[in-house]
């Protein structure tokens, strides 16, 4: 009886998430694999990403948002340990520090940059005043790098964060009392057992870096196409839903390898942890 | 119970905050009129006083380029009632039965726009039935007089190493395609293959000197001495140059784009006459003065111009050229589904080259 | 001691990267030229003829108005489901939550679209009965709630997991009619957990810019969307003055709500 009960407390859930999860989905599947034409059945939406314009963006994307993902792991990483490792200062504040910029509009914030990265920008007034070279990354692929890295870095930093402050100081201690330095204590104790935090940081910074149009749009200076900005002009400016949908899958089958390949780690991890 | 009330003042709100927000919209009689323009290209003043004189409500909407606001138009999931696209778009939606005939017994104020200009709307709406000229100008090139060495005349400026980085390009298919077909010596209408792949190749040359492709962007640019040469249209070069007087607008020799904006109706407008009210009111000469001094683009409303103060600005070279020394620009035409294609999948070659 | 420092320098590095561009839009919204590309001296003008801006005050009310309900009905739906979840047998429990988590992995940009193309279907079929879909409120709405569920399932799971049924039982045993026991034994065990997912959800709502890009319509605006047309044809210094105020909101409320449990420690 309690449990029927409790299960009527699900029918608003499971209605929604028929409606406007699953559905939307289905639609998608639906449009990608038919022709805009015909409306039969056709592989076309989905082979389309072979063209030399469509295969290079979502190449470009990859490439690009692999480099961010590298270094957002790389600043993350030392940062979490050392504001792990800060017991005085309560932790709440630091990780306050590092969302708080999140609260201001992301466009914004990313607009932003352009401002700091112009020709004539703020960093390049400060450079030129020191007599240094002008840095001109404004409009090229490494623009976009900055940009997600910006964006994307708490989103790395605070699952890392998470599993390392939650490591028992006592099995480091141990380890070293049975005589571990400290590179073996960190690649044998504090590493795998942070692994987790860093699985799923990569897939939360990976993914939204794959997929983004914004980014490289504000920062790119529309030379730079990556398969989100494709897939949104199919949506918004040429209408051709169908091409729109079958790019969408593609960049679905990426989204599902990239978070297969983490489960895959997770595991791992947790049988090392153990 | 203190928490059960909190529940419910917060469910109230959301009440009151919904039904407030549906009044709003259907509180006055004379219903709304649903705009689709241009970003920055209307007078926001001009639209409050459209809703003081006549409690007609606008609900107003913004797109960047013409090829951005079609699609939406076309799939009709948004129903507008008046429209703003240039000639070449104009003729699509004509011939793809989008847009309903004005009644331009409403629309009295149509008096004070220029015979010349509903001429050359005949181009693209044949008889003036579905379009009411609203700016006009040219393309040329913007550049600034203290990083270009010598004055520019030619497109070829565009294509020049030493501007490197320090050049902007438009960001829509048609007025880029036109800048290297104009420069090659070819018409900005042309359809043949040979003529349109030589432009996209010369475009995919020249892309490593662009330092952007923009629209609206080109403006603030300029102005902060971010690059030295842009593509813009002539309507801009009044406001830039008040901004940063460094700056001159030039059409090139070899001939450029004119075009022209009209406020169209389309099929499915909900609300026919309040669009045909709404037109009315900016030909109206003093509305379409506040409006040219607003967005600074050329007005066809020969009414307005006549009052306009400042003599430099009425008798503007840029603003209001005399069409008779613009033999070699052309009006865009709007070249078939076919051709369509074409341009669009040679731009994107450009844009991912 | 060199360690100290390197790490010290380290996070200040990292601290300036991620407010450079903070510290830049505050400069910006006192900024008197009305371009981003000029600083032409100090002004508070535009503090003030913001709140006579009539189109970002609609777009900061629709923002703050669809964040508070989604944030809202997410909350209603996401708790509800949580506790038949944690009635369901493993397996069904476990092909729920791989739906419900859908929203929240996959790309925004996809889930934008497939809102999109939903709305339109529902459209053209409600168009048989003479009824349509508008894009604008609802729509975004709708939106919202979708991708805020199952941050607030994420919230609420694990606190409904540790609460013990037994007190529950108790309570029903006693003669507490269900909801009585309810809201007497487990609520008050997972509200943090209810609070940091309504919290999260309505974080969520006012950053999203992209599915709303999607699911948006004519004439309704949030502010992202706002700014976004924006950026194309330069932001309005307004903007920038609005944000900095936001920000400045957040930010003492979160000092303030940090400084009680301080206080409380050195008593």
């Amino acid at each position: 009886m309690n449990n029927k009960r409790n299960r009527l407390l699900g029918g608003p859930f499971k209605v929604w998430t028929i409606a406007f999860t699953v559905s939307p989905l289905f639609l998608i599947f639906y449009y990608g694999f038919t022709s805009r034409e015909t409306g039969a059945f056709t592989l076309e939406n989905i082979l389309a990403i072979t063209s030399p314009v469509y295969g290079k963006a979502l190449l470009l994307a990859l490439g690009l948002s692999l480099v961010s993902t590298v270094v957002c792991l790389v600043l993350a990483y030392p940062l979490a340990m050392i504001l792990a490792g800060r017991k005085s200062v309560s932790s709440g504040l630091i990780v306050m520090i590092f969302i708080i910029p999140m609260w201001m509009n992301f466009l914004l914030r990313t607009l932003a940059w352009q401002t700091l990265l112009e020709k004539t920008g703020v960093i390049n007034s400060v450079l030129s005043f020191f007599n240094l070279p002008s840095l001109n990354i404004i409009n090229t692929p490494w623009a976009i790098v900055l940009g997600m890295v910006y964006n994307f870095l708490p989103f790395m930093l605070l699952p890392i964060y998470n599993t390392l402050s939650k490591i028992d100081p006592a099995i480091i201690n141990a380890a070293k009392d049975l005589g571990a330095g400290s590179v073996q204590t960190f690649a044998r104790i504090i590493f795998p057992l942070s692994l987790p935090g860093v699985i799923s940081g990569i897939t939360m910074v990976f993914v939204p870096a794959l997929t983004t149009f914004v980014i490289s749009d504000l920062l790119g200076g529309s030379k730079i196409l990556l398969i989100g900005n494709v897939i949104e002009q199919q949506f918004k400016q040429v209408n051709n839903w169908n091409v729109g949908s079958g790019l969408s899958l593609v960049l679905m089958v990426f989204i599902l390898i990239s978070m297969a390949v983490m489960n895959r780690y997770d595991k791992d991890g947790e049988g090392i942890a153990l | 119970m203190k928490k059960f009330i909190a529940v419910l003042l917060t469910g109230t709100f959301a009440l009151g905050a919904l039904t407030g927000c549906g009044s709003e919209n259907s509180g006055s009689d004379a219903g709304e009129v649903v705009v689709y323009n241009w970003g920055e290209y209307l007078d926001p003043e001009a639209i409050e006083m459209f809703e003081e004189e006549t409690g007609i409500t606008v609900v107003y909407d913004e797109y960047e380029t013409n090829e951005i606001m079609y699609p939406k138009v076309e799939a009709g999931a948004v129903a507008y009632d008046v429209i703003c696209p240039s000639d070449y778009m104009i003729q699509k939606m004509i011939e793809n039965d989008l847009l309903a005939e004005i009644n331009f017994d409403n629309i009295p104020n149509i008096e004070n726009i220029g015979d010349e200009y509903m001429e050359w709307s005949t181009e693209f709406d044949p008889g003036n039935k579905y379009s009411v000229p609203y700016c006009w100008g040219t393309v040329g090139i913007l550049y600034n007089k203290t990083m270009v060495s010598e004055p520019i005349t030619s497109w070829d400026v565009l294509w020049d190493e030493q501007y490197k980085d320090s050049i902007l390009m438009q960001d829509s298919v048609r007025d880029a395609f036109a800048v290297a077909l104009k420069r090659l010596g070819y018409s900005l209408n042309s359809t043949d293959e040979g003529e349109l792949q030589e432009a996209a190749d010369s475009l995919i040359l020249q892309k490593p000197l662009v330092q952007a492709y923009v629209v609206d962007q080109v403006r603030d640019k300029m102005i902060g001495n971010e690059a030295a040469i842009g593509v813009i249209y002539s309507g801009e070069a009044i406001y830039t140059q008040r901004e940063n007087p460094d700056l001159e607008y030039v059409v090139p020799e070899e001939g450029s784009n004119l075009w022209i904006d009209s406020w169209v109706i389309p099929k499915n407008a909900q609300n026919k006459e309040n669009a045909e009210a709404f037109i009315n009111f900016l030909c109206r000469p003093d509305i379409a003065l506040m409006n040219f001094e607003y967005i600074t683009y050329s007005t066809p409303n020969t009414a307005a111009r006549e009052l306009i103060e400042d003599e430099s600005i009425r008798n503007s070279e840029i603003a209001f050229p005399d069409m008779s020394s613009l033999t070699d620009c052309e009006t865009f035409q709007y070249l078939g589904d076919e051709a369509e294609t074409l341009y669009n999948d040679l731009w994107n070659q450009v844009k991912s080259a | 001691m060199i360690k100290k420092t390197a790490s010290r320098v380290y996070v200040a590095l990292i601290f300036i990267l991620l407010y450079a561009p903070i510290v830049t839009l505050i400069v910006l919204s006192f900024n008197a030229s009305r371009s981003r590309a000029k600083w032409r001296g100090f002004t508070l003008e535009w503090y003030f003829s913001l709140f006579e801006n009539r189109q970002i005050m609609e777009a900061l009310y629709n923002t703050l108005l669809v964040a508070f309900l989604s944030a809202l009905l997410a909350t209603v739906i996401g708790t509800a489901a949580c506790i038949a979840l944690n009635s369901m047998k493993k397996r069904r429990r476990a092909f729920w939550m791989g739906l419900a988590n859908i929203p929240m992995l996959n790309a925004d940009i996809v889930t934008g679209i497939s809102l999109m193309l939903i709305f339109i279907a529902l459209g053209q079929f409600l168009s048989r009965f003479g009824m349509g879909v508008t894009f604008g409120f609802w729509t975004v709405l709708i939106g919202h709630i979708t991708f805020n569920i199952p941050y607030v399932i994420m919230s609420v799971m694990p606190k409904l997991k540790q609460t013990n049924i037994s007190t529950y039982e108790a309570a029903l045993d006693l003669g507490a009619s269900p909801v009585t026991a309810f809201f007497k034994t487990v609520f008050p065990d997972i509200l943090p957990g209810v609070l940091s997912g309504a919290l999260m959800a309505f974080t969520m709502s006012l950053d999203d810019f992209v599915i709303t890009h999607f699911v948006k319509g004519p004439g309704f605006d949030t502010l992202s969307t706002k700014i976004y047309t924006e950026v194309k044809k330069g932001i309005k210094p307004e903007m920038y003055a609005l944000s900095t105020l936001l920000f400045v909101t957040v930010l003492l409320l979160l000092v303030l709500s940090n400084r009680r449990p301080g206080t409380k420690r050195t008593r």
